[in-house]
């Protein structure tokens, strides 16, 4: 296994958490840009912190000490049983063993970050700093621990093959580890908060709230394409045990699918509205790198383009689905780009991927079992976290702030307080 | 309802693990897999009214 060139990728991981924060604040308004950098940035720090006191006991590594039961006969390994406060890892040990456990939590740190960052798109311009810190704790702490363990700590899904005679459960770049955990969590959190002032008339129809920086959402996605590089490739290798001409492919898969999301939007927004739409683009590409995650060590370059094309109509659809028809108000897109996209990610994996062993049925029975217990059991232990976490400390802003904007109520002062006139400033209320 | 949502979410992964359990036949899980998935799906759809629903009571 090349551990060297997993820690290299390793380092580029923060680039897909920055690049994510970009997005996120140039598609919210002016007035909360500022909160929207200091959030991502909270996230990231909460997670991690509590990730490592206590996350990284339960989300374990392959051989390490585990929780687990017996029913139907079959062992069932669920939840990591290794020391809190990350003491079982020795970074002075030079065996194989130790150095991999330290990779794999590495990974796993930079991992939870990314995630956490995800939700704050659906909350954007409303969520407060405070509850923020404690959903981010609560999703490095519990929620992205159980489902990492369950499918890169050898949990049950990965051992779905020895237990059941399918095939295990895979995702190489942790399309559903980190992108769908997170967009379930902003679609949790878009329920809770509700919509932003404004977004919807009496009548329940949704006005548009442009974001206030698309060069700076253009920029992020640059960003996160280098970061997903890292990630893909650093997960192929420590997680699939892919070679350095495998982690070749990863960079190239990664790239296409991307493009094809990016170029899908692209034409499919100046089919309808008869212009490019550079934030749908934008949503395109991100959508493209979250489903070709899953399978990028084990797809053709062929099937990276049709999985991000793919990625990138159905993102652009769904966004309209959602603030439309379902009423959800997502600034970011996070639900449609992160959440639908990886499970459209995890099938592809089955329906595309070139397995040593297996059949392609069993492959994709696998993969539906995975997308279940996301659906069934990860979905209601976040929403019902949320909720629990909203009632101690309500997520939403009050109305007074809304107007005022995230900047100035909860930090005391804008983003670019000599640059920005708001249009609805002397409008009375 | 948001609980009856939850209890359907839950109820449509239990069946998932069931049909692993119980069946052997690649046909018959995938078929129960397909089913729970459907309870999910049900799930959600009823999550999302539900919170439709209250924001239109508070409007």
């Amino acid at each position: 296994m090349n551990l060297e060139l997993s820690l290299f990728s390793m380092m580029l991981i923060p680039f897909a958490a920055a690049g994510l924060a970009l997005i996120h604040q140039g598609l919210g308004r002016s007035r909360s840009a500022a909160h929207a950098m200091l959030a991502s940035l909270c996230a990231l720090a909460v997670s991690s912190i509590v990730f490592v006191l206590f996350g990284a006991s339960w989300a374990g590594s392959t051989g390490a000490a585990i929780h687990s039961f017996a029913a139907g006969g079959v062992h069932w390994d669920w939840l990591g049983a290794a020391p809190f406060f990350a003491r079982g890892l020795n970074y002075d040990a030079s065996d194989a063993a130790s150095l991999s456990r330290s990779l794999v939590l590495c990974l796993e740190l930079l991992a939870v970050g990314v995630a956490a960052i995800i939700p704050l798109s659906a909350g954007a311009d409303r969520w407060r700093l405070g509850p923020i810190c404690l959903s981010s704790a609560l999703l490095g702490g519990v929620i992205f621990p159980v489902f990492a363990h369950w499918v890169w700590g050898a949990g049950w899904l990965a051992q779905l093959g020895a237990n059941f005679g399918i095939s295990n459960f895979i995702d190489v770049g942790g399309a559903g580890v980190i992108q769908v955990v997170g967009g379930l969590a902003a679609l949790s959190v878009a329920w809770i908060a509700g919509p932003r002032r404004g977004k919807y008339s009496e009548d329940g129809i949704p006005a548009a709230i442009p974001g206030h920086n698309i060069v700076l959402v253009l920029f992020g996605c640059l960003l996160a394409l280098v970061g997903w590089i890292g990630l893909d490739s650093a997960a192929s290798i420590l997680f699939y045990g892919a070679g350095l001409q495998q982690i070749v492919g990863v960079v190239i898969n990664a790239l296409l699918t991307a493009s094809a999301g990016c170029l899908a939007a692209l034409v499919v927004t100046r089919a309808r509205y008869h212009k490019p739409d550079a934030s749908l683009s934008s949503n395109g590409w991100i959508a493209g790198l979250v489903a070709g995650s899953a399978s990028c060590a084990m797809i053709s370059a062929e099937s990276a383009i049709v999985i991000g094309v793919i990625a990138g109509v159905l993102s652009t659809y769904l966004i309209e689905i959602f603030e439309l028809h379902l009423r959800v108000d997502d600034p970011g897109g996070a639900v449609s780009v992160h959440a639908l996209a990886g499970i459209w990610g995890l099938l592809a994996l089955g329906l595309f991927g070139h397995f040593p062993e297996g059949t392609r049925g069993g492959h994709l029975l696998a993969q539906m079992v995975g997308i279940c217990a996301l659906l069934g059991f990860i979905l209601p232990l976040i929403h019902g976290g949320n909720l629990l976490l909203n009632r101690w400390s309500t997520y939403r802003v009050d109305d007074d702030g809304h107007w005022h904007g995230m900047d100035v109520r909860e930090l005391g002062a804008g983003a670019y307080p000599e640059f920005v006139i708001h249009a609805d400033e002397f409008v009375p209320r | 309802m948001k609980l009856v949502a939850c209890v359907l979410l839950l109820s449509g992964f239990f069946i998932v693990l069931a049909a692993l359990v119980v069946l052997t036949s690649l046909g018959q899980r995938s078929a129960f897999v397909g089913a729970g998935f459907g309870v999910e799906f049900l799930g959600l759809c009823l999550l999302t009214q539900a919170y439709r629903t209250h924001r239109k009571e508070h409007r």
